[in-house]
């Protein structure tokens, strides 16, 4: 179900972005009460940008991503806020609008590929499907087209792994097989949803170099989905850290790893252990992330927040902060900037 | 420290059979899951044993725990061969070497406690804590930063973290002398994945025990262990003490391996030194001949033709702590530079 939110008059010519998310939450009733899995998400996105949504299990980042592409509607979840495409409210638009849109304007890889690809057909018949119904073309043309992306995405003889069923893939060419079939009517946005988490690293290497080449060379934007520093490291422009179904901090990718200014953002980072620093003890977060059944009414990360007493007067037990940009930076945090940076500097 | 080696694996195999079609008689082809597999741990140490998937690592794993019984090679534990104990023997080697599986949620029974699964072992072996098997679960629990009054809790009201520490009292139940643990954090996020990994630390260093670390994640390799081993198709092409092997890696496919890693850190990031390995894992049932990486080395199309013949005709040396198992690692260095 889909509610139309009071709409602020903006429409999309007036801000201009190429894609622009406002206060986007979704709720999930359960036999337990109402899930929050997302709880008012701001962002927006220009073409040729790679966006990085960072975030554990539960956080939030798969349920973004599916109601952009609107695989909500028609279940039982509750989406409210704004999700302009080009203009276009991806929230509100009608189903057979956006079936339009889906695979011709926004494309999706997802995690397993071979979950996503049908065994009972050839992988290239699935590729050149995507390309029949968007484009009026013979099927002829469609399977030109599938062999010459197979090609693209770097499958070797790709006229014959055209015919071939997906279990004759391994994993990491499933996963090329995916991304042929979400580029080959060149959406202007991607959606990746964790696209590397079940390869191998120098698979994933394969993949990333891959997906930022076909990035430049259709100067499309990317949503990028993962658990993992070191994919955004690599390859995004800026960051975007959830927790228990918010955004709490955002920013250009250097200034998140080099000018943390979230305690949960700093938490992260060090409690991953890293190529070059293998003496130290792991400073992990305690505790676990929040039910989302019944999120506290101060701060989400209060309760596993190592800064929480400093801000004084409990007040991330009471008030929940919002999310205070400054200078294309921005953080969800009752202490003030002087105060992290003590704080990241003395630990 | 106590260096004396407690576990010494030689030359360890595992093939398995393809079962035949009308014209290939049963047992005429065979899978090397694990070719020559040769290395060895002190008490208290931890032995990293990383590669992609399906070279041999977790049936390596399986093999030491005697979970799989091997197909050939010795596997010594204490100056006892346990490669091929069986009946009675086997069962008393069952304390010295226990496992950690992966998935937090396929290995405790859903309708087990909390506490009936830790005591299994203990039940298993006949063991008589003293003081009583309820208050030495108790005390396991507490071990591994639980709470007693789990004890009659099931494994669905746990996280996937603590569910990963019941697993852990459950190993460390019987004071085994190996704990071979088999991507024991792979399936947790990053920040309960630190708890865990700082706890097998702290067992470690409280009881002696010595892993074996079996994991695809290198940075959580290089954090805990003491050595590493790196497996390519059954084989391990390249081993050594953990800084030496990160720092100074010899074989083009630890180079590859190390290189590929996503570094949490955009500047070390940019700067980092690519070698992107073309193509996947060639099938083991059908294995490239002489040397299994040829067919991926960065380093294999620098070389000259009759290099190129030696890696193609001669199997290389299985590697040794001094050595990579390859003919040309010496140039390695230099050419992998030309190669970017």
């Amino acid at each position: 179900m889909t509610q139309l939110q009071p709409s602020s008059p903006a429409s999309a010519n007036e801000t201009g972005a190429f894609l622009e998310v406002r206060n986007l939450s979704v709720k999930f009733p359960t036999d337990d009460g109402l899930v929050s899995a997302v709880n008012g998400m701001d962002f927006s996105l220009e073409r040729g940008q790679t966006l990085g949504i960072v975030g554990e299990s539960g956080s939030g980042k798969s349920v973004t991503s599916q109601a952009l592409m609107g695989l909500l509607k028609g279940t039982s979840a509750q989406v409210t806020g704004q999700a302009l495409f080009q203009g276009k409210d991806l929230v509100t638009l009608p189903e057979s609008r956006m079936r339009q849109l889906r695979g011709r304007n926004i494309g999706m890889i997802f995690q397993d590929p071979l979950s996503a690809l049908h065994p009972f057909f050839t992988v290239g018949e699935q590729i050149a499907e995507a390309y029949l119904v968007h484009n009026t073309a013979s099927k002829k043309q469609a399977r030109a087209a599938a062999v010459d992306m197979l090609g693209r995405v770097g499958i070797p003889s790709p006229e014959q792994r055209y015919d071939e069923y997906p279990h004759h893939f391994s994993g990491g060419m499933r996963q090329r097989a995916m991304i042929a079939m979400a580029l080959i009517c060149e959406p202007e946005l991607l959606i990746a949803d964790e696209p590397t988490t079940a390869l191998d690293v120098t698979v994933q290497a394969q993949i990333l170099d891959l997906m930022s080449e076909l990035q430049q060379e259709t100067n499309s934007a990317l949503i990028l989905i993962t658990h993992d520093l070191g994919v955004v490291a690599e390859v995004c422009d800026s960051v975007l850290v959830m927790y228990g179904g918010q955004c709490v901090e955002s920013g250009p990718v250097d200034e998140i790893f080099y000018d943390t200014q979230h305690p949960y953002t700093l938490g992260l980072l060090k409690s991953m252990p890293t190529l070059n620093s293998s003496a130290r003890r792991l400073n992990p977060i305690p505790g676990q992330p929040p039910s989302l059944l019944d999120l506290p009414k101060g701060c989400i990360f209060s309760a596993r927040c190592d800064y929480a007493a400093l801000a004084g007067d409990g007040v991330c037990a009471s008030t929940r902060p919002g999310l205070v940009v400054e200078g294309g930076h921005g953080t969800r945090c009752h202490l003030d900037r002087r105060q992290i940076l003590t704080l990241r500097n003395t630990r | 420290m106590d260096t004396q080696a407690i576990l010494h694996v030689q030359n360890l195999q595992k093939h398995f059979p393809i079962k035949g079609g009308l014209f290939s008689p049963k047992g005429s082809k065979r899978v090397k899951a694990v070719d020559g597999v040769s290395f060895s741990l002190a008490r208290g140490q931890t032995l990293g044993l990383v590669g992609e998937s399906g070279c041999g690592k977790s049936t390596t794993g399986r093999m030491v725990a005697r979970l799989m019984d091997p197909t050939g090679g010795r596997i010594v534990i204490d100056g006892v061969d346990i490669s091929q104990l069986g009946g009675r023997e086997l069962y008393n080697f069952r304390r010295k070497v226990q496992m950690i599986f992966q998935d937090p949620f396929a290995s405790l029974n859903p309708r087990q406690t909390v506490g009936t699964a830790i005591a299994a072992p203990m039940l298993a072996q006949k063991i008589n804590p003293s003081g009583g098997m309820k208050n030495r679960v108790k005390e396991l629990l507490e071990q591994v930063g639980l709470k007693p009054e789990h004890y009659n809790r099931f494994p669905h009201e746990f996280s996937g973290g603590q569910r990963q520490r019941v697993g852990i009292a459950r190993a460390i139940s019987l004071n085994p002398s190996v704990i071979v643990c088999d991507e024991p954090v792979s399936a947790l996020d990053v920040s309960v994945q630190a708890q865990v990994v700082n706890l097998l630390q702290e067992i470690q260093r409280d009881t002696g025990v010595a892993y074996i670390f079996i994991a695809h994640d290198l940075s959580v390799v290089r954090h805990i262990s003491h050595d590493v081993a790196v497996m390519y198709l059954g084989k391990i092409v390249e081993r050594g003490p953990r800084d030496e092997l990160f720092h100074d890696p010899k074989h083009p496919y630890t180079k590859a391996l190390l290189s590929a890693v996503p570094l949490p850190d955009p500047n070390a990031a940019r700067l980092q030194q690519k070698i992107r390995l073309r193509g996947d894992l060639p099938s083991p049932a059908n294995p490239p001949s002489g040397c299994v990486f040829r067919t991926r080395c960065p380093l294999f199309s620098t070389l000259g033709e009759e290099q190129q013949q030696r890696c193609i005709t001669e199997i290389p040396a299985p590697a040794s702590t001094a050595a990579p198992a390859c003919h040309h690692s010496g140039m390695a260095a230099a050419a992998l530079a030309d190669v970017q």
